[in-house]
């Protein structure tokens, strides 16, 4: 579509711009202040650069920091291929496609604390299902004392939460596609292969990347799921960079240190938003070319 | 930002063709889908097991849970249940959740309406920075913000209200609702516009009255999204708030006590806190697919 | 405002990058910029250009004060050097 030129556009987004300006660039103000003093009680004392100089050369953050690449690099292996795959399985029309929809969607409903909590009692080896399982099966699982345990558990429980996601983003891109495409491929007799290598996974670009993007920086905040299912260990296994900087800033009351982490936590989201965006962008950009050339 | 789709005929034939190329074969058509309707029912096994478990658990006593490990409540024991609709400390956990929720909705609806009207419309200064800010206030984690969240609420004298967690969350949700209206909006032609705007509409006029029916379903699916992410955040929700506007997930947390943690209610409560979201994905069961693309397929 | 213990350092940097972002606005009104590709992978507005400047000068400064002993004000030097370099050949 063509846009118009038309500065008086910006009163459109004034409201939204008031408002989120209000819950994002005022906070964010504010901890940038406190990253560069000390602040006890009602005196606060210029500091520098003193809080991020620690904060960068903290062994436990930067553990914290592996880990959570380590853990989102590993759930976007699992849960793009699942995902899609998935999609492809999802029936397609009728009342079958309305019931698997909903089944398949439930996990994302669940209150992220909850999904903890279910998981919680799932593995537990006394009560739980799977925990009992396992153990039955002559396996000693325990996730609060196997740090390999622990890693798996989170792993699927992620997976379990949110590879649905995923699968509905490729399963509205599959349904984007228009029947003639199929009709052409099944008069050459394209395999089943070729189809969804040259015709499905084509379209389905478009919404991975959204996918892959929104998955990737939701990982990079997981609280909830772990702080109820491991409380971040044993040890410090499960420990990843959103409940390092809740427990710094809420348990420790650290104001200072903690708000120079979560500037670093925040140009690392940046820069990796970034770079995707700048990705989707100009994938549309090619689309637009393509389409006008053609 | 559009992901215009007009659909090709020639590139139909095209890619086809290099499809055929590749691997004349034809598949077996039978056994595949026996084999894909088995596969699903596994996954949807692994999805549903968890829950059901939730479930099992939530309907037996805290005796029978510890005492025996068994597949299905034995004898059915809604006790945990009705503990939690009779006593004010438990249901009001729920009321304070859906209040809020109920708040941010009805917020990041409007000021995200006229906003993803403007981006999808016209070109302006700044409009790509100002989309990629709103970007990464989605992505922004919500730790980040808690303390600063806390003073603000603090000092303005909102700490422990509904509207405190409302605002909150429109940190989040109103750029998520502006990228799927945005997405929704871009597929409805210019031409629309125009044309009532001959007709002698005015803008208001022209978008109460015809173009939001015009994209009433991505209007419904947006809401869903914002219900479910506001619904389902739990740490900016529980900061904020102490003990008038407490959400259910904080006060689940009670069931954990020095003498042991009161599985049963903890079930109970999880379940209960998944209905409300099953309830609201049956009404746009028909567009939700659209909408998880934001719009844009 | 006091919550927000405001300095004159924190102050100074978000009068800088309000300043830089009104200077951006006013010279786009008075002549709007061309996308183009300069030495970066993909072809850039020159706001996309002034943020990509930001975001490493930001990395810049994390680097030289958690890794090295070397002044701040070198940092700021070197990336007020890059953020010219960026402008106009980037």
């Amino acid at each position: 579509m063509n846009k118009v030129e038309n500065n008086k556009a910006w009163f459109l987004v004034l409201p939204m711009l008031v408002l989120v300006s209000f819950s994002a660039v005022i906070p964010l103000m504010t901890v940038v202040n406190y990253s560069i003093q000390d602040i006890l009680g009602n005196s606060a004392f210029f500091v520098g650069t003193e809080w991020f100089e620690k904060t960068l050369n903290d062994p436990d953050l930067q553990g914290a920091l592996l880990r959570q690449f380590a853990f989102s690099f590993t759930i976007l292996a699992i849960e793009v291929p699942l995902g899609i795959a998935i999609a492809l399985l999802m029936p397609k029309k009728g009342w079958q496609a309305s019931a698997v929809l909903i089944l398949v969607i439930l996990p994302l409903l669940v209150p992220w604390n909850v999904v903890g909590s279910m998981w919680q009692i799932f593995t537990r080896g006394d009560i739980g299902l799977m925990g009992y399982g396992i153990n039955a099966l002559g396996y000693d699982y325990s996730i609060t004392s196997n740090a390999t345990d622990a890693w798996v558990t989170i792993i699927l429980m992620d997976v379990w939460h949110w590879t649905p996601l995923i699968a509905l983003l490729c399963y509205s891109g599959l349904r984007a596609i228009p029947e003639a495409y199929y009709q052409a491929a099944r008069i050459d007799r394209a395999s089943n292969w070729a189809v969804f290598r040259y015709i499905q996974l084509p379209k389905l670009t478009n919404v991975l990347v959204i996918g892959v993007l929104l998955r990737f920086m939701h990982s990079f905040m997981i609280y909830a799921e772990p702080f109820v299912l491991t409380g971040g260990g044993p040890g410090s296994s499960t420990t990843f960079l959103s409940q390092s900087l809740t427990s710094m800033a809420i348990g420790q009351q650290d104001l200072g240190p903690s708000a120079a982490f979560s500037i670093i936590y925040f140009l690392i989201i940046l820069a990796v938003s970034y770079v995707f965006y700048i990705a989707i962008m100009n994938m549309q950009k090619d689309k637009v070319n393509t389409q006008g050339g053609a | 930002m559009t992901i215009a789709t007009t659909y090709n005929e020639d590139q139909a034939q095209e890619r086809a063709d290099s499809a055929s190329l590749t691997r004349p074969v034809s598949a077996q058509k039978g056994t595949a889908s026996g084999r894909n309707r088995v596969l699903l029912g596994l996954y949807l096994l692994f999805t549903l097991l968890p829950i059901y478990w939730l479930i099992n658990m939530s309907l037996q006593s805290n005796q029978e849970i510890l005492g025996t490990f068994s597949m299905w409540p034995q004898d059915f024991d809604f006790g945990s249940y009705i503990k939690i609709f009779t006593d004010p400390s438990w249901y009001m956990g729920y009321v304070n959740s859906i209040t809020y929720v109920a708040m941010n909705m009805a917020i990041s609806i409007c000021v995200a309406l006229p906003a993803a009207y403007a981006f999808s419309r016209y070109k302006f200064i700044g409009d790509k920075h100002l989309f990629f800010w709103l970007l990464t206030n989605l992505m922004a984690p919500p730790a980040v913000f808690l303390l600063p969240y806390f003073q603000l609420y603090y000092t303005v004298g909102m700490f422990d209200t509904h509207i405190a967690v409302a605002l909150a969350h429109c940190l989040f949700n109103v750029p998520l609702a502006i990228w799927i209206l945005e997405g929704f909006m871009s597929g409805v032609p210019k031409e629309v516009d125009e044309t009532a705007y001959i007709d002698g509409y005015t803008f208001p006029g022209f978008f109460i009255k015809i173009f939001i029916p015009m994209i009433r379903s991505g209007v419904g699916v947006t809401l869903f999204f914002l219900f479910m992410f506001s619904w389902v955040e739990l740490l900016l929700a529980q900061t904020l708030t102490a003990t008038n506007a407490q959400p259910i997930g904080a006060i689940m947390t009670r069931t954990s006590t020095a003498s042991g943690i009161d599985w049963s209610t903890l079930s109970a409560a999880g379940v209960l806190t998944i209905l409300p979201g099953v309830l609201v994905v049956y009404f746009v069961r028909n567009h939700i697919a659209k909408g998880f693309a934001l719009g844009r397929t | 405002m006091s919550w927000m213990v405001w300095t004159v350092p924190t102050a100074v940097f978000f009068a800088t990058i309000a300043a830089l972002l009104a200077g951006m606005t006013v010279w786009q009104i008075v002549s709007p910029t061309v996308e183009r590709q300069g030495f970066l992978p993909v072809p850039t507005t020159r706001g996309d250009r002034f943020f990509i400047g930001l975001l490493t000068s930001a990395y810049i400064h994390l680097g030289v004060i958690g890794f090295t002993t070397i002044s701040i004000w070198l940092a700021l030097v070197a990336s007020i050097a890059w953020m010219v370099v960026l402008m106009r050949w980037g």
